[in-house]
């Protein structure tokens, strides 16, 4: 290997990184300036910094607290998180360890439901919310949070257990382990990093998600990205305003993906790479 | 072995299941609390007037009544999207909304509204009279009720500087025709380094490049339909006047016209980009406030005429209660608070009088705070408000009421589409007639519906 | 047929016990995940293929009744509707190209030993992480508007160094609206790519490789030839998954341009003939016919990730 003939290859790379992370960092930048600052053309670069557009965010101007719909994200993105992994592990057990017959259609059934217009879905969806008294409730947005993310989780889990080793598994088999000592010894070790990656994508599917919430939500119900929209007014300056409200809401999801970047690309590629 | 395994994995199964329930039904209990007896919800458009609003309710309305009130807020497309689905299925979700007297004609109509009158009678403090006939007019249903209170209204007008003018020896008219405005657009054109001579909307949306552009349809003696509902898109008024909107922006209006909205045309004026702005009264308070660069330096006219007398528009942001709500009495005492006379002088108090939603009351006008401040452009707003004519707007009869709108349901709809088409046509990428001809099949077609009705 | 090939030989083994019960065994755990796929993302779609015979606009409340096909003349007639699946076509094909292409461009950037490729990387994700409609309203309103946007700021800026007066101040979105939506969602889509092609070039073997540079062969020759080849099911799989995606976007549409300028693609055509226009029973028929489309376009789709699967893509 000849490096030395790489090197502008790294000046490129970081061009490039730099461009690419440019508008995020303008709009963390924007969000520390005053509403005139952030308006003015050419740009302010080094325009005084200011908490205001957080204490507009924190509600100073109009008295609505950011904290109701970012705990309505968050338990609507843990919620389903959870009940994704309780519905999705052992259906990916039962299409991996100890397969179904024709588990492989069943999958595919699980994918093709990706790929239908969620649109198409949703005036039914309103129109039975509306008539359950489901309306603007969070744990109904939960529900189908869980519906939105169950086929990947399935997909996911499933080429993650498919990683088991069946020998090892006949010989527990064999040896008398029960089902659980199985699962514990042989499946968990697999399995684990396949829930972490699983967890991560069905969270920041679900903590993204704007169409569902904006359509279903009101009063109560809302989430934190349709609580952002609610800053952008046809009226006056907002974008220091928008701007820290999109990193604050960015935050948990830039957080956990910086942090778990490998499981990022798992999840994301359907457990296809590893 | 299998049958111990399936026991078991149908015992997980299960399990599972329960365990989901009882989380979504923990997750759910933070929920489904905001609709206590003594509380309104409340949906409204992220407007400056609705933001102080907001913030003022708690230390006074509820602190008054005991009632609280639960607000959204959300942007202008968004909310009427929101508005329309919860009162079109009347699902009851939000008490009282702001809409606008576009909507509030035909949701009554359509029996989403619950009328007002009985509350007015009973409250005399309210003093219903105040209102401001037009806005009156226009909130008031074929069946001759009331359905909506205005929070603040406003009509068109015409902004200039009158630094600039002066600098250049040009005059403005006192009542000027739009011919004389394109004249002045031209010789104020390059005034100051980077100045056009006017700004006008040229976004997409019925409620941006439309409505000042159906004021100049109006008073070039257009019309988008006859009495009897014929489409007239292609008519040569209509055509005459867009073609005039269309150059007049190209020419002298200021950049990135296709995206300019209220806010951008604002900004612009504010930044000295432009020597003149048609658009809303309400745009004043902003520009004669404090920290406004251009506050003193502008002077105001009415709307520019061609055939009609007058052609400055007419808008409201009303609250609407909804007919599903179980709470009407305290909907009504919300509405009774905050388009009182009471709240108007709280918030010039409080925030400052350039900050009142003003244009609705004649006693308005008659508040010596308010007209110290409002001094530069009170008079011209009460009066272009006045003398808008909702029901006889152009030359010709109208099928049914609005000035920059038809008040048909579909408008929102046949509006957009055709403000996406003339917005094109500033941008460039067609031709006025070209716009128009594709806009006529939309109207013609939206227009069968209400032949012979 | 793939369901054979794929199926593994525990499979066959454990076939002994009343075969029945055996297999309800089997299927239990499968159930509770099925069941509700189908009660929640298929039962909806029964309801649309029902109201799509409706004619039912809740803004017309008066006239209600069974329309036969009716709903189905006006959407095949419809202009909107046919210039917005054109429009979904050009949005889905341009980003995943573009962003497909970049991200190999990036991948192979990133494979090379460089100081602080660790933080390249984790800037280059960044942008993928960023919440969806944050990110179209901060390409709408920070970035693209022509008075204080920073493309137009930055214009200014280089234009003033150089002593220009009057730099040119483009309205993006107006002049280009398609271009716009386009390059906010390469932008959030280049780093996926990027993850997945990263992840197939780290699994190269790296013996094959070394083995061409002995024998002399031109790094252009490597990508073509080795390279090339073994990132082929991590293009395929990137874009199918990207697909799935961008077909559905609905975010940036819905902020950027609100579906104006052309650029209204069917998710969003179909929610505002559903939320803004009302017209319940032919936003249903419209629905019917992309889930419809949707269908012949998955069996296709599902065809690719068959083969994808058959080779599993491992490391």
């Amino acid at each position: 290997m000849t490096r030395k003939a790489w090197r502008p290859w790294g000046l490129f790379a970081w061009l490039a990184g730099i461009l690419f992370a440019l508008p995020v960092l303008w709009m963390v930048l924007t969000s520390f300036h005053s509403e005139s600052d952030a308006a003015t053309n050419p740009p302010s670069l080094l325009a005084p910094l200011t908490l205001s557009g957080y204490e507009e965010f924190f509600g100073a101007g109009s008295g609505a607290s950011p904290w109701p719909p970012l705990i309505n994200s968050a338990s609507a993105s843990i919620g389903s998180t959870v009940i994704v992994l309780l519905l999705a592990i052992p259906a990916a057990y039962a299409l991996s360890i100890k397969p179904v017959r024709k588990w492989s259609d069943v999958l595919f059934f699980f994918l093709s439901t990706k790929m239908l217009p969620v649109v198409a879905g949703t005036l039914p969806i309103y129109l039975f919310a509306q008539f359950s008294g489901l309306l603007d409730n969070i744990s109904f947005l939960t529900i189908l949070y869980t519906s939105m993310n169950l086929p990947i989780a399935v997909w996911l889990m499933r080429s993650f257990l498919a990683e088991v080793p069946v020998e090892m598994l006949e010989a527990a088999q064999l040896d008398g382990a029960g089902l659980v000592t199985t699962l514990r010894r042989v499946v968990a070790p697999v399995a684990m990093p396949g829930i972490a990656a699983t967890s991560l994508i069905c969270f920041i599917f679900s903590w993204n998600e704007l169409l569902f919430a904006r359509v279903l939500t009101g009063v109560v119900a809302g989430t934190a990205p349709v609580f952002l929209t609610s800053f952008v007014t046809s009226q006056g300056l907002f974008l220091a305003k928008v701007c820290a409200a999109a990193t604050v809401i960015s935050l948990p999801v830039l957080a956990a993906g910086f942090a778990a970047q490998d499981k990022l690309v798992q999840g994301l590629s359907l457990g296809a790479v590893k | 072995m299998a049958r111990i395994g399936a026991r078991r994995a149908v015992g997980a199964a299960t399990g599972a299941m329960l365990v989901a329930a009882a989380l979504t039904a923990c997750s759910g209990a933070g929920g489904g609390g905001a609709g206590g007896a003594n509380s309104i919800n409340v949906l409204m458009v992220n407007n400056p007037q609705m933001v102080d609003l907001q913030k003022l309710t708690a230390d006074n309305f509820t602190k008054q009544t005991g009632i609280t009130v639960n607000f959204t807020v959300l942007p202008e497309n968004d909310v009427r999207d929101k508005i329309s689905q919860d009162f079109s299925s009347q699902a009851g979700q939000y008490d009282v909304a702001t809409i606008s007297n576009y909507e509030i004609p035909f949701y009554a109509k359509n029996g989403w509204l619950a009328p007002l009158d009985e509350h007015i009678s009973k409250d005399t403090a309210f003093d219903q009279n105040d209102i401001l006939e037009p806005m009156r007019v226009s909130l008031t249903a074929e069946d001759g009720k009331v359905y909506g209170e205005p929070f603040y209204g406003e009509s068109s007008f015409l902004m200039y500087r009158k630094d600039v003018f002066q600098a250049k020896g040009l005059t403005m008219p006192a009542n000027p025709t739009w011919q004389q405005v394109a004249d002045l657009a031209a010789q104020a054109d390059g005034a100051q380094p980077g100045m056009k001579g006017i700004c006008l909307r040229g976004q997409p949306g019925w409620g941006e490049v439309m409505a000042p552009l159906d004021t100049v349809v109006n008073t070039f003696g257009g019309t988008w339909f006859t009495k009897d509902w014929q489409a007239q898109l292609t008519s040569p008024e209509f055509k005459q006047a867009t073609q005039f909107y269309v150059d007049l922006v190209k020419a002298h209006g200021e950049s990135g016209a296709p995206q300019a909205g209220f806010s951008e045309c604002l900004n612009n004026l504010e930044q000295g980009k432009v020597a003149m702005w048609y658009d809303a009264t309400s745009a004043a308070g902003s520009l004669e406030a404090k920290e406004s660069p251009v506050a003193g330096k502008l002077g105001y006219v009415p709307a520019p005429v061609m055939k009609t007398k007058s052609a400055g528009w007419l808008y409201t942001w009303a609250w609407g209660v909804q007919k599903a709500s179980k709470k009407q009495d305290n909907a009504w005492k919300f509405l009774s608070w905050a388009s009182g006379k009471d709240y108007e002088n709280l918030v010039g108090k409080q925030l400052g009088w350039s900050r009142v939603p003003a244009g609705k009351r004649a006693s308005t006008y008659e508040n010596a705070d308010y007209v110290k401040t409002a001094g530069a452009f009170a008079e011209q707003t009460k009066n272009a408000i006045s003398s808008a004519d909702p029901k006889n707007p152009g030359v010709q009869p109208r099928p049914t009421l609005g000035i920059q709108f038809v008040d048909i349901p579909e408008f929102t709809d046949l509006g957009t589409k055709v403000s996406q088409q003339i917005s094109s046509a500033i941008a460039g990428s067609t031709t006025v007639d070209a716009a128009l001809e594709a806009s006529q099949q939309l109207a013609a077609q939206v227009a069968t519906k209400y032949q012979g009705k | 047929m793939a369901t054979q090939t794929l199926d593994r030989p525990l499979a066959t083994s454990v076939n002994r016990g009343p075969k029945r019960a055996a297999e309800w065994a089997r299927r239990a755990p499968l159930l509770p995940a099925l069941v509700f796929t189908i009660i929640i993302t298929q039962l909806p779609f029964v309801a649309t293929l029902i109201i799509s015979f409706l004619r039912w606009n809740a803004l017309d409340p008066s006239n209600q009744g069974f329309a036969g096909l009716g709903n189905y003349i006006a959407v095949a007639t419809d202009d909107a509707l046919r210039s917005s699946v054109v429009s979904t076509v050009i949005l889905t094909v341009a980003v995943v190209v573009v962003s497909l292409l970049l991200g190999l461009g990036l991948a192979l950037l990133l494979d090379q030993r460089f100081r602080g490729r660790g933080f390249v990387r984790t800037m280059l994700i960044a942008p993928f992480l960023v919440v969806p409609v944050a990110a179209a309203l901060l390409w709408k309103h920070v970035l693209y508007n022509p008075e204080y946007g920073l493309l137009n700021g930055a214009l200014t800026w280089i234009w003033g160094l150089f002593g220009g007066t009057a730099p040119p101040q483009p309205d993006w979105i107006s002049t280009m609206p398609k271009i716009a939506v386009e390059a906010a969602l390469v932008w959030q889509w280049t780093p996926f790519m990027m993850l997945i092609l990263l992840a197939g070039l780290q699994s190269r073997p790296f013996d094959a490789i070394e083995a061409a540079r002995m024998d002399g062969a031109t790094p252009w020759q490597i990508f073509r030839y080795l390279t090339l080849p073994h990132l082929r099911q991590y293009l395929e799989l990137g874009g199918l998954l990207g697909s799935i995606y961008i077909v559905q976007n609905f975010d940036a549409v819905f902020t950027i341009t609100s579906g104006g300028l052309g650029t209204a693609n069917l998710p969003y055509t179909i929610y505002q003939t559903f939320f803004q226009a009302h017209d319940y029973g032919q936003a249903s028929a419209a629905g019917v016919i992309v889930v419809i489309a949707s269908i012949v376009i998955a069996t296709f789709a599902l065809r690719v990730v068959s083969s994808l699967l058959r080779n599993e893509v491992k490391s």
